[in-house]
């Protein structure tokens, strides 16, 4: 027997992790896997289909087509100065890039039950690479909306007034990331061992759409109603996005504020459940 | 002090599993552990587990796959973990592959370590062989530099250069395990955790597959820590052994050792069979009582090292007298391919026991499992007739080393020597 220190270790596997465990060194070390998922989650979603990538931008457009008819000129809700395409095609991108990443992110533990049960690597990677995979198809989707937006500048003498509150744009994306990030993951723990939530999840994000800004905007709701759409973290995201390049809507800066600290905690939380989940999940998926 | 150091080093370390349903009662549970714990007290569901005896049953409803393992590995050992089914070999490479974490106790490793607890983990249907290497072999740990100098040769060894670009679900099963193997086989780290992956393929590959296992262990002084079920192969390859019993670490030592302990281990239960007539037996003029495997000691042996003799004695009663009766005794394979079956001459009896002995020691059957019949009849007509009333184990360990013998299937059924003399007529 050799005469070894307790550091000469590389790795040792013991019950309990610290409180707080995040091991940004060893996801470096797995980047490359992390690009391949990324890859992997967008290229075969459409393989065998005829129009491939364009379901990416089909989707939003036959759902904002939709809206208009159904919200815009059937019950004629109000959508501000700004016209109700661009109103709930900016809303719809921004809610379904949110919403698609907390999904796809709380399964993570039930989808890969099959390899995380068969090889150890962070597991981190798998959420992640679905945040990164939905913010390359949300980037399509924006320049789709880009699309539409010059379009109604040029042949429909649409004005909008562009300032500094432009360069808010990547603050929004990582907010919006970070909470679909952050819920997926603190809900993906709580799954493992609590199926009932799947449904609650499905079921839940189809409502919370309606306490944010997609549809109505906040200054169009009735004011005692409007604390509702205030808590939701999502609210100021969607809002700045549309005033930053609309220029409707309200900057408000607390609200963001407030969204930031939520996505901090949020983040916090769902790496510490999420870490606690991964050691033994296995053992009660 | 030995030269050589260790790269694993497995401290009391032990796992609790929860029976049943996890589901139900889960919520008290946790709201009771997370009551302790605020307490400062000890998890009050680690105290009660029980040991992992799959056959009696437990009043709790958590058990130990595995209590208080220890054991060092060495640089380059190879390493093979035995026992029957539930002992634990598989909650021991989970937890050595970090698929979930000890309950007690801890693991230290030096270098990297990789798991191979199934070949093809990861592989995406919809994806090319090209685009499943390298995925496959990201998951397993390697990076997209090492994977690129080894892609020549794991496209080679699995010989599926001609369809390296479609999808691999278009693959037949024998070349989607193959190219599955073939990452895994050039694999880059030190330390390498294999389950029954072998069991897969074509005999040919197969052979490949442990040749390139073997190669792997003494070029590159990798650690290999093997569990499987071919006892021919683990006798082949692995210098060291630990044989688990009901979740305990039964034994350590060299790899003879351990195989020998665990086949005179084997339960006698299956060596000795009671047979049950029902209530009628009074009534028919004859009938089996019991059916016992022996060997050359008449010492009951489940499992028969490949080339040993071995005997069957069949214990029967007689209620009548008989004028013209014959026993018989067949064997045959898994598939019912009837081997030979062996009658005695037609003979008197009286009313009695008696005890009848065939005894194999001409004929040498390859490894496998055989199915035992054994039939009564008076002037050929049949009174009493067990089909696979027994079954014969022939494990391909020997401890007899005759390498004359060639141990496997596919020499055939029958493997006593057989020679070809050959001369040149022209």
């Amino acid at each position: 027997m050799s005469n070894q220190n307790e550091e000469d270790w590389d790795l040792i596997i013991k019950p309990r992790t610290p409180f707080f465990h995040f091991e940004i060194k060893e996801v470096w070390e797995y980047r490359d896997l992390l690009l391949l998922m990324v890859k992997r989650d967008l290229t075969t979603v459409y393989k065998q289909t005829i129009l491939g990538p364009l379901w990416f931008i089909l989707q939003p457009i036959l759902t904002t087509l939709i809206f208009t008819l159904i919200f815009g000129e059937i019950a004629g809700l109000p959508t501000g100065k700004m016209p109700a395409l661009l109103f709930y095609l900016s809303g719809l991108i921004i809610w379904n890039y949110f919403s698609e990443t907390l999904l796809s992110t709380s399964k993570t533990f039930t989808d890969n039950a099959a390899i995380f049960g068969k090889v150890y690597f962070p597991r981190l990677i798998m959420p992640l690479a679905k945040v990164i995979s939905g913010l390359l198809k949300f980037f399509i989707q924006f320049v789709l909306f880009l699309m539409v937006l010059w379009f109604f500048i040029l042949f429909k003498g649409l004005h909008i007034s562009v300032d500094a509150s432009f360069l808010l744009i990547p603050v929004l994306v990582l907010l919006m990331a970070g909470l679909g990030l952050g819920a997926g993951i603190v809900l993906s723990a709580l799954t493992t061992k609590y199926r009932d939530l799947i449904f609650l999840i499905n079921f839940g994000v189809q409502l919370m759409m309606y306490a944010t800004p997609v549809i109505i905007p906040l200054s169009d709701v009735p004011s005692h109603y409007q604390w509702i759409m205030t808590i939701n973290p999502m609210t100021s995201v969607i809002e700045t996005f549309r005033y930053a390049f609309l220029g409707t809507g309200t900057l408000d800066v607390s609200g963001l504020l407030y969204s930031l600290i939520f996505t901090t905690l949020l983040l916090f939380i769902g790496i510490m459940v999420f870490n606690k989940v991964e050691k033994s999940f296995i053992d009660t998926v | 002090m030995s030269s050589s150091r260790s790269v694993i080093k497995v401290e009391k370390m032990s796992k609790l599993y929860r029976l049943g349903q996890v589901s139900t009662g889960s919520v008290s549970h946790d709201l009771n552990r997370w009551w302790a714990g605020l307490r400062g007290k000890e998890d009050p569901y680690l105290k009660i587990g029980e040991k992992n005896d799959r056959l009696k049953k437990g009043d709790s409803e958590y058990v130990w796959a595995l209590k208080d393992i220890n054991f060092e590995v060495q640089q380059g050992d190879i390493l093979g973990i035995i026992g029957k089914n539930g002992a634990g070999k598989s909650t021991l490479l989970k937890l050595l592959s970090r698929t979930t974490s000890p309950t007690q106790g801890s693991i230290k490793v030096k270098g990297r370590i990789a798991s191979l607890l199934e070949v093809g983990t990861g592989f995406h249907p919809e994806l090319t062989g090209r685009e499943n290497i390298f995925l496959n072999g990201a998951i397993l740990g390697m990076n997209k530099t090492e994977i690129k100098r080894k892609f020549d040769q794991i496209v080679d060894f699995a010989g599926v250069e001609r369809y390296i670009d479609t999808p691999v679900k278009r693959y037949s099963s024998g070349m989607y395990v193959r190219l599955a193997f073939a990452v895994a086989a050039h694999l880059e780290s030190e330390i390498l955790v294999i389950d029954e992956v072998l069991a897969v393929g074509d005999l040919e590959f197969q052979k490949k597959c442990m040749g390139k296992m073997g190669d792997v262990a003494s070029e590159d002084g990798k650690t290999i820590l093997f569990v499987s079920h071919n006892m021919q192969a683990i006798q082949k390859m692995c210098n060291k052994g630990l044989l688990l019993k009901n979740g305990l670490l039964s034994s350590q030592g060299s790899m003879d050792k351990i195989i020998q302990e665990y086949l005179s281990d084997a339960s006698p239960n299956q060596a000795n069979v009671e047979i049950d007539n029902g209530q009628s037996k009074e009534l028919m003029p004859g009938y089996a009582m019991n059916i016992q495997i022996i060997d050359e000691q008449q010492q009951l042996i489940p499992e028969i090292p490949v080339g040993k003799p071995w005997s069957i004695k069949v214990r029967y009663q007689i209620n009548t007298s008989l004028e013209s009766f014959v026993f018989a005794i067949g064997i045959s394979t898994e598939l019912d391919v009837a081997i030979r079956t062996v009658f005695t001459e037609a003979h008197k009896v009286l009313p009695g026991q008696y005890e009848a002995v065939l005894s194999y020691t001409d004929i040498l059957l390859s490894s496998g499992k055989y199915n035992l019949a054994i039939g009564l009849s008076n002037y050929e007509k049949t009174f009493a007739y067990y089909p696979d009333v027994a079954c014969v184990w022939i494990s391909d360990i020997s401890d007899i080393r005759n390498e004359k013998i060639i141990k496997t299937k596919a020499t055939g059924l029958i493997i006593n020597p057989l020679n070809i003399y050959v001369t040149k007529i022209s």
